[in-house]
């Protein structure tokens, strides 16, 4: 395939846009993708979209980051050098973990925060010189923007998007 | 309108009715003469003679106050070494006993006594005839396991009622916040705190009986404390009796608990009101109300926590305790609401409750667990890490001597709401919700019996018919109490101005 249409529906309302992904849902045309100035609560939900899960991730960075505080002050204090430090007990980690509790709070909190912002920028293909996948400058402002393959009868996908109540239907070709 | 259902009703007598009997047994059960006292210790000495027990028991005793003996425990064998020693010779064993003992509640240890302690001196050194040091360590023993019932009904009564003033804060903050999705409940928790009248009154009770020297929960009560000269004189607590006595304490829990009453009593007025109102008068009404209500209540609230916990342990302090004190019942009183919520809901009763608003409520466990965390384990770590003898005796005798219940209600109330309740969905569904939340009760009884016991009964605590039976009795007079009260007016206020928000509330 050298190109493929896909159908570009302006919207100037969430309300009007939540509407129409439910009725091409309905019509079974398939969403690419949805482009918003801000979230619009529900919207996940209205287009099918998988749950995220980001929240799992960062519970696993987060037992990482209090595994690897527990390995380095273990080693550090207890198992490498156990000095005496003001007459703390550093004859095993429990004893003297009350010490270590604000470490292995902190690097939990880290590791779960930075690691699951990373995933999410990886996850979301974002990074500094990304080039911008904008369809429309309008989006970011004002507008919301349904994309949706064409398939089958072209005319009649337009009629149907002039009846969703889209400002402004186009058809472009994509490379 | 709810209708209290027989079998529930019939439970609350129940539950009443057994709890009434366990408690005349225990009362009628301490030892009575210092003979009783005598076969008891006796009798606990004789075991120990064969295995560990009696060692343990010792060990656990002379442990007791000394706090230069922290460092000292956390080598075992240097500890048992010593606790060997003690026992080889009876007499002295009483004796480091009894020192040890009285020093809980009189003198912080000063350093040779510590010493003299450690290092098992000869007889003649100490000045104190054997005979005498027995009769005293005997006695002590009976004060003791003669508070043991009384403690036992204290910690159930103060958490009852604390479990309710839990969710009169939760249900004051409710207003003052305008929260949009709380008001579907605003019945149920006032369906709860409906106990508060009834809980003060036999808690009032209490704080009476221990005035009048019908028990000896509170040691700087006791006659003679602040009288130089006498044999009880205790300098620390004569100090603190400009604060510490028996009228102006009394007075105190008596003007806190008026002042939560009533702001409980008028502001129910208030609710129901507005239903039969045509404007919002008696809505704004509530709204001031509540907000001058929890700035008195964080002033009484942190008082009440020094005056009915705290002072248990005078000779002992530490600032944050109010806060401490107010996040273990503020979980709790959530985890009430939540609850009861969920048993009214199964029963077909709340119409407008959905599981968001339940996923609210557990987000509240879950977060306000994590905050009882902090508090508690920044009180603990701040003097575990310093270690200054005059306040490290508390921690001392509690992972000494209470080592299970204060390190499991750490697992109880943090690391088990934690594990639970982080899950989104898990927050949803009732059999976690509650199964999470007995957990959590669990866990702040606990954490109120740790604060309570190592001050009235030290190392003679038990979870016997006498703990047992207090919780019951308190338990079935709540739900009766509660759940009378909710059959007293709609569970769905009719005019609040976020009625409608709170019953489409969606998260």
């Amino acid at each position: 395939m050298s190109s493929t249409k896909v159908i570009y529906a302006l919207y100037n309302d969430d309300d009007v846009l939540m509407d129409a992904v439910k009725q091409t849902r309905k019509a079974h045309h398939h969403i690419e993708e949805v482009f918003t100035p801000f979230p619009v609560h529900g919207l996940d939900k209205a287009m099918g979209l998988a749950p995220t899960r980001l929240a799992i991730c960062a519970f696993i960075y987060g037992c990482i980051g209090i595994s690897v505080a527990t390995w380095m002050m273990w080693n550090i204090m207890i198992n490498d050098w156990p000095q005496d430090i003001g007459g703390k007990p550093s004859f095993s980690y429990l004893q003297n973990m009350p010490a270590f509790v604000p470490v292995m709070f902190e690097m939990t909190v880290f590791f779960a925060a930075h690691l699951m912002v990373i995933t999410f920028y990886m996850r979301s293909r974002l990074w500094p010189f990304k080039k911008a996948e904008n369809p429309d400058v309008r989006t970011t402002d004002d507008h919301f923007l349904m994309e949706v393959s064409v398939s089958g009868d072209e005319e009649a996908m337009i009629a149907f998007f002039k009846n969703t109540g889209a400002v402004e239907v186009k058809v472009i070709e994509k490379h | 309108m709810y209708t209290f259902s027989q079998r529930l009703k019939t439970s609350a007598f129940i539950l009443i009715a057994l709890g009434l009997v366990g408690i005349v047994y225990g009362f009628l059960s301490t030892p009575k003469t210092i003979e009783d006292v005598e076969k008891i210790v006796a009798a606990a000495h004789h075991e120990g003679h064969g295995g560990h027990g009696g060692h343990a028991t010792a060990a656990s005793h002379d442990t007791h106050a000394t706090p230069n003996h922290e460092a000292h425990a956390a080598k075992p064998e240097a500890h048992q070494e010593a606790t060997h020693k003690t026992e080889d010779a009876h007499a002295v064993s009483h004796d480091t006993t009894h020192l040890a003992a009285t020093d809980s509640i009189a003198q912080p240890v000063a350093p040779e006594t510590a010493k003299k302690t450690l290092s098992v001196v000869p007889k003649k050194e100490k000045h104190i005839d054997p005979a005498v040091a027995h009769k005293e360590h005997i006695e002590h023993v009976m004060h003791q396991l003669q508070n043991k019932p009384w403690a036992a009904l204290y910690v159930a009564c103060i958490f009852f009622l604390l479990v309710t003033m839990g969710a009169l804060a939760f249900y004051a903050i409710q207003q003052v916040a305008q929260a949009g999705w709380s008001p579907v409940l605003f019945r149920v928790m006032q369906g709860i705190t409906a106990y508060l009248p009834v809980g003060s009154i036999i808690f009032f009770g209490l704080l009476l009986a221990s005035g009048l020297h019908m028990n000896h929960l509170f040691t700087w009560m006791e006659d003679g404390v602040t009288k130089p000269g006498s044999p009880n004189y205790d300098a620390l607590i004569d100090g603190k009796s400009g604060y510490l006595n028996f009228g102006f304490w009394i007075i105190r829990a008596a003007i806190f608990l008026l002042g939560w009453n009533l702001y409980r009593y008028f502001s129910r007025k208030n609710c129901l009101a507005q239903d039969e109102a045509s404007d919002d008068a008696y809505y704004k009404k509530n709204f001031k109300l509540s907000a001058t209500f929890l700035v008195f209540f964080i002033v009484s609230e942190s008082i009440m926590a020094w005056d009915w916990i705290m002072s248990l342990d005078p000779h002992w302090f530490s600032t944050l305790f109010g806060w401490y004190v107010f996040a273990s019942f503020f979980v709790s009183g959530i985890t009430t609401i939540s609850m009861v919520t969920l048993y009214l809901k199964s029963k077909g009763y709340l119409e407008y409750v959905n599981s968001s608003h339940i996923h609210d409520l557990s987000k509240f466990m879950f977060g306000i667990s994590v905050f009882w965390t902090y508090l508690w384990f920044s009180q603990f770590m701040l003097i575990w890490y310093a270690n200054i003898p005059e306040e490290v005796t508390y921690f001392v005798t509690r992972i000494n001597d209470y080592t299970l219940p204060f390190w499991g209600a750490v697992g109880l109330n943090f690391v088990f709401p934690f594990l639970t309740l982080i899950n989104t969905d898990f927050k949803r569904v009732a059999p976690i919700v509650v199964t999470a939340g007995v957990v959590i009760l669990f866990g702040h009884y606990i954490d109120f019996f740790n604060m309570i016991m190592p001050a009235t009964v030290g190392d003679q605590w038990f979870i016997g018919v006498s703990e047992i039976s207090s919780v019951l009795f308190f338990l079935g007079l709540f739900i009766l109490v509660v759940f009378n009260a909710l059959t007293k007016a709609p569970l769905t206020p009719k005019r609040n101005p976020f009625m409608e928000e709170s019953k489409h509330f969606h998260y």
